[in-house]
């Protein structure tokens, strides 16, 4: 049996559960400094005066810079360029000089040899800022001067489809602001190399997502030749979109490490972590539907505001993008407009959080199909069906581009995906759960479908290098940030070289390991970086038969792999391992032909020009408490098209942590803010994420009938399909227990939210 | 003038003499001055409950007690868990539930945990208890399902070698 599908318990525990994980923090270096942020506590105003006069004299402290320090014009550049927008007037500063625009921005760096005396000293930092007004909301914010760019995706004539319709259906549906929070705080090390400080050597701890990028990039702000930059692959307690991303914090250490040729670290606390890394997801969405006699969809718009925080960072408008992009999702549209104006705020810059864009789309689609099936009298399962694209309509084609690719729709059946899903349910009893009968307690019975996107390329490069003890070892792009990347890429590796998983040894996001590594993010290191691997371990095998055919002097026609070792097919006596083959392989083995490099290694890049497009479907039962407006999930049920998994029981885990995020932005987690852009939401009091007590059973359908066809393995993304259709589940099942005619107007689903709504469902009834 | 003392603790049974900060916490201390960085920090106000040690018996958060409230105390962290190479059976039965991804809470939630076995039987582990027990914790990976299962296929394996022994 091949090791690819298997449940392979993960390479990463034993280490993990140990308590031998390598995490920022763990790592210091002798000598090193301790930095600590001095941030804006104003939301926007002018810099009057930053006096770092008695800091700089506390105890312990070494030095405090400010904006006026640091080499002129540094900003954050962006990193995912969509679109033809000119961001560059809304780039962020890596410190504030005289106008600050969020509370959290970075205005000063105190320097000393113990974190809490660099605390102490943060404190006497003198901030004299005069305030001006903030812009809070921005769908009130009308001034075109807050407004960073528009965009708009679409096709077909979506005026005439409205006008000729049958049926029109709109809803308005706010998603409100959250973000990743993963649990490890960011944390950064940067140990400079024992010469000169000329010389630029550094070595660096704590950038896992895209660290071939963020080394470039650093490079090039300090003017330093790239390979001199050392990125370390290390553990990271969770990315989830937000964390690797190159924030100010990523050019001040290693600049500062540099400049003062001292190791610097600096490791964030909670409350900078949620107020200075990027937030995620608000959106006001204004989407219609227009719908012909039965029921099927002739034309749908959409127009939303973004509310982008104060920056556009490194992520430029690639989550507006995503959202129009993706937003028809499975169906059958004719004509399509989605409009989305970027407006900045005083608030938290934004990025990504997994399924950017799509969490968005999808409650707002999702969530207007079901007030559409109510309006329309028809079953809003049989309503999705109606519309559905189908195996026939394979591969079609969105005529819409994002993120520089076309986007594609290449396999799947997803009427199938629906049928089984909705047979699941029912299997499982969702629907004796939330009965038709009323209930002091409503319940409620909510489906929501998507299409994901995964594997972006444009590539991936992947080494795969036998050492002469036998051991496999694989130098990938890609980052460790708990999705069991080291697993996945070893039984890949394993079945292309006919090894045992246990010689496999993989090494991610290690810059001098694998110079071209374009990182973990968006769902695409298993099916473009698995894939590079495939093709490197393939290599590497055809390689190792070619030496043992010289070894055993035989045909390579003759040998076969089998359990890492290589012999002649019949001949249980005449086989060679696959360690003898390295050895064969070094420059004084023996075997190398003249001129042939040395060593049984290969390198091997996966270029691709197009996504997959996974796809699932969600189903949610709910309990409304319609007095204390607090809402249970009973139950919840993930369907999902994952054309082949690597490791079921990683994909499963992927989908289930993904649920339990989209649940706590669906019912708990919102940054908010006051009048005067105060976050109110800086501590794990105010900022709510699920425990295990709000976290039901989750029940998994893993589909695994539409493999891939754009690479070898057949494999789409796993990261994104568990939260991207929460909101919209959630939304619906709350809206079926409260009998709602409307929509429910706004996630998260908080008890103040949901009394308002069963207030003014029991006014109408 | 740092406001210094010298204390004397336990950690998984070997002995540690260290002069401390009064108002250094127990987890910088444990991470920082004498190296067992298995004890992670999340929050640093007594939320997440990653940084889970247990002190004299008790389940704490080492980011809300003081280094020094631990002079003369017993401290067992996750390092003292596996028995050499081998992994508890708590440790085994969280990898082979999935019960973590990333790993950095699952200290926290480990230690949490053996504290709760060490005062509770195991047969009144329910499904609803296990739940309850393991929300004092954060973990942003796995939505809880595999660690629910690993305590209770533990709090399971534990009582039938108990009634095996009887």
């Amino acid at each position: 049996m091949s090791v690819i599908g298997a449940r392979l318990p993960r390479k990463e525990d034993p280490r993990l559960l140990r308590g031998r994980g390598r995490f920022g923090d763990d790592i210091s270096a002798p000598g090193q400094l301790w930095a600590r942020i001095v941030r804006s506590p104003s939301a926007h105003g002018q810099v009057r005066g930053l006096d770092v006069t008695e800091a700089a004299k506390a105890p312990g402290i070494t030095n405090v810079i400010t904006a006026k320090d640091l080499p002129p014009g540094l900003v954050i550049p962006v990193r995912l360029a969509v679109g033809s927008a000119d961001l560059s007037p809304y780039l962020q500063p890596v410190l504030a000089a005289d106008t600050v625009r969020y509370v959290g921005e970075p205005l000063a760096v105190v320097l000393g040899d113990d974190p809490y005396r660099c605390e102490d000293a943060a404190e006497l930092v003198d901030i004299d800022i005069a305030d001006l007004p903030p812009v809070i909301d921005a769908v009130s914010a009308r001034d075109n001067e807050n407004t960073a760019a528009e965009l708009t995706l679409g096709y077909g004539d979506t005026g005439a489809a409205f006008a000729s319709a049958r049926h029109v259906v709109s809803i308005e549906l706010a998603i409100g602001r959250h973000t990743g929070v993963p649990l490890e705080p960011r944390c950064l090390l940067a140990v400079p190399g024992p010469g000169n400080t000329d010389r630029g050597e550094l070595d660096i701890f704590g950038m896992t997502k895209v660290p071939v990028f963020n080394r470039d990039l650093l490079a090039g702000m300090l003017g330093l030749d790239e390979t001199l930059i050392h990125v370390h692959a290390i553990d990271a307690g969770g990315g989830f979109g937000i964390r690797g991303e190159f924030y100010p914090e990523d050019f001040l250490i290693p600049w500062l490490a540099l400049r003062l040729g001292r190791p610097v670290k600096w490791a964030e606390d909670r409350a900078e972590h949620l107020m200075a890394a990027n937030h995620s997801r608000q959106q006001h969405h204004r989407i219609a539907a227009a719908f012909d006699d039965d029921g099927r969809i002739t034309g749908l718009r959409d127009d939303i505001v973004h509310d982008n925080g104060a920056y556009c960072r490194t992520h430029g408008v690639a989550v507006p993008e995503l959202t129009v992009a993706m937003l028809p999702g499975p169906y059958r549209i004719p004509a399509y407009r989605g409009r989305v104006r970027v407006v900045l705020t005083n608030k938290t810059p934004c990025g990504t959080y997994r399924a950017p864009g799509r969490f968005e789309g999808t409650s707002a689609r999702e969530h207007l199909l079901d007030v559409a099936a109510t309006q329309l009298g028809i079953d809003p399962i049989q309503l999705r069906e109606r519309n559905l694209l189908t195996k026939d309509d394979m591969p079609h084609h969105r005529h819409i581009t994002t993120l520089g690719t076309d986007l594609v729709l290449d396999t799947g059946d997803y009427p199938a995906l629906l049928a089984a899903a909705v047979k699941e349910a029912k299997r499982l009893g969702y629907r004796d759960l939330a009965p038709d009968r009323p209930r002091p307690q409503p319940r409620g019975f909510g489906l929501a479908m998507f299409v994901e996107k995964s594997g972006l390329g444009p590539q991936e490069t992947a080494d795969v290098t036998v050492s002469k003890s036998g051991t496999v070892h694989v130098f990938s792009g890609g980052t460790s940030v708990g999705q069991g990347i080291e697993t996945v890429l070893t039984q890949i590796a394993a079945d292309a070289l006919g090894v045992d998983p246990h010689v496999v040894r993989v090494v991610a996001g290690d810059t001098a390991a694998q110079p071209f590594g374009a990182g973990s993010w968006a769902s695409r290191s298993t099916v473009v970086g698995g894939t590079a691997v495939h093709q490197a371990a393939t290599a590497v095998r055809e390689r190792a038969v070619q030496l043992a055919a010289r070894m055993l002097e035989t045909a390579e026609a003759d040998l076969e792999v089998r359990d890492g070792s290589i012999g002649v097919r019949g001949d249980p006596n005449a086989r060679v391992t696959l360690a003898a083959v390295a050895r064969a392989a070094e420059p004084a083995g023996g075997y190398l032909a003249a001129g042939e490099p040395a060593g049984l290694s290969a390198r091997r890049r996966f270029e691709v020009a197009r996504m997959t497009y996974p796809y699932g479907v969600h189903a949610a039962v709910v309990e409304v408490d319609a007095g204390t407006g607090r809402v249970r999930v009973l139950r919840y049920l993930v369907a999902y098209e994952v054309g082949r998994a690597i490791n079921p029981m990683l994909v499963e885990g992927q989908l289930i942590g993904g649920v339990a995020q989209g649940i706590g932005g669906a019912l708990f987690e919102e940054f908010s803010y006051d009048d005067a852009g105060q976050p109110q939401a800086i501590t794990f009091i105010e900022y709510r994420m699920p425990t295990a007590a709000e976290i039901p059973p989750v029940d998994v359908l893993l589909a695994q009938d539409a493999p891939s066809p754009g690479n070898p393995l057949g494999v789409m993304g796993a990261g994104e399909g568990g939260v991207n259709a929460v909101g919209a589940a959630v939304a619906n099942a709350v809206r079926d227990a409260l009998g709602l005619a409307g929509g429910i107007g706004q996630l998260p689903l908080t008890p103040a939210r949901v009394r308002t709504l069963a207030g003014a469902a029991e006014g109408a009834a | 003038m740092k406001d210094m003392h010298a204390i004397t603790l336990g950690v998984n049974g070997r002995y540690h003499d260290l002069v401390v900060e009064a108002r250094r916490t127990l987890a910088d201390m444990l991470r920082h001055d004498l190296g067992y960085t298995g004890t992670h920090l999340g929050c640093e106000h007594g939320i997440c409950g990653a940084c889970t040690v247990i002190l004299n018996d008790v389940p704490v958060r080492a980011c809300l007690v003081f280094g020094v409230q631990a002079d003369g105390a017993e401290v067992r962290t996750v390092e003292g868990l596996a028995h050499g190479e081998q992994l508890s059976d708590l440790q085994q039965s969280f990898s082979d539930h999935h019960a973590l991804q990333c790993g950095f809470c699952t200290p926290g939630f480990l230690m949490l945990i053996e504290a709760y076995f060490a005062e509770s039987q195991p047969t009144a582990l329910t499904e609803e208890k296990a739940r309850e027990l393991v929300a004092a914790n954060l973990c942003r990976c796995t939505g809880y399902q595999g660690i629910v299962e690993a305590v209770l296929a533990t709090a399971r394996a534990r009582q039938d070698a108990k009634d095996n022994r009887s």
